[in-house]
């Protein structure tokens, strides 16, 4: 794991082109997000990464859209940024000076292509939600995490 | 030792948290930001510090609030885990499409 106080980094190689791995994160989104992600009242529907309105976004399944962030860079197949404007707790934040970023480099190598994800400007997120599922409860954070690596592993 | 889920329990202390998450402030800035007395944030101040959601520190003639790093650190782990997995299933899109 590597992370500075306000990032997280994770690399991953995939064994296709940087045509094809930028087109499953973006316009493929639906096909990999977890599906218990989401802000929205309702089930997800579908997860969009959207070029044209340059959001991201999800549709719940009673059709409503919640937005997720801008997109900031989108440069294909090279590099995707996302803003993060929902938070610590997938609720959406609506003071600017909280939101994070998520940036996505496309590298060639050989045959294959290295995603390279830096989570950035964590310190932003109020620390008042990831704090409140922390302490002492195992349905909050602790408990999620353990899930994570469990399910990493 | 008073618990961080009582802490925050308290919508006033959950405002005055989340005012520290832009950064280290002193009493009087607090209170402009809350609807409640500079006596009764210094109080609120008093709780979240024993709960160990808060630290402070002199600057100068002032006493500067600030959160626990330790919670920051806690957001990045949930983040790094988080995205480890998200990376794993997208790469299993990627080479593996159903």
């Amino acid at each position: 794991m590597q992370a500075t106080d306000s990032a997280v980094r994770r690399e991953i190689t995939v064994n296709a082109t940087p045509e094809r791995a930028f087109f499953i994160f973006t316009e493929g989104f639906d096909t990999w997000w977890p599906r218990s992600h989401k802000v929205g009242p309702t089930d997800l529907a579908k997860a969009v990464i959207d070029p044209d309105r340059m959001q991201w976004y999800e549709v719940g399944v009673d059709g409503t859209t919640t937005d997720w962030g801008a997109i900031l860079t989108y440069d294909p197949p090279n590099r995707v940024t996302l803003e993060w404007r929902i938070g610590g707790t997938w609720q959406c934040e609506t003071d600017p000076a909280l939101f994070s970023e998520v940036d996505v480099t496309f590298t060639p190598e050989g045959d294959a292509t290295r995603v390279t994800l830096e989570h950035q400007h964590l310190d932003r997120h109020t620390a008042a939600d990831a704090l409140k599922g922390a302490v002492g409860s195992e349905g909050g954070w602790n408990g999620l995490l353990q899930r994570y690596s469990e399910a990493v592993d | 030792m008073t618990n961080g889920m009582d802490a925050l329990g308290d919508p006033t202390r959950r405002a005055i948290f989340e005012r520290l998450a832009r950064g280290p402030t002193a009493v009087g800035e607090i209170a402009k930001d809350v609807p409640v007395s500079r006596p009764a944030v210094s109080q609120h101040l008093k709780v979240l510090k024993q709960a160990g959601l808060v630290t402070d520190r002199a600057e100068g003639t002032k006493r500067l609030y600030q959160l626990d790093p330790r919670g920051v650190g806690q957001l990045r782990d949930y983040f790094d885990a988080f995205w480890m997995q998200a990376l794993t299933a997208f790469k299993e899109a990627v080479e593996n499409p159903t």
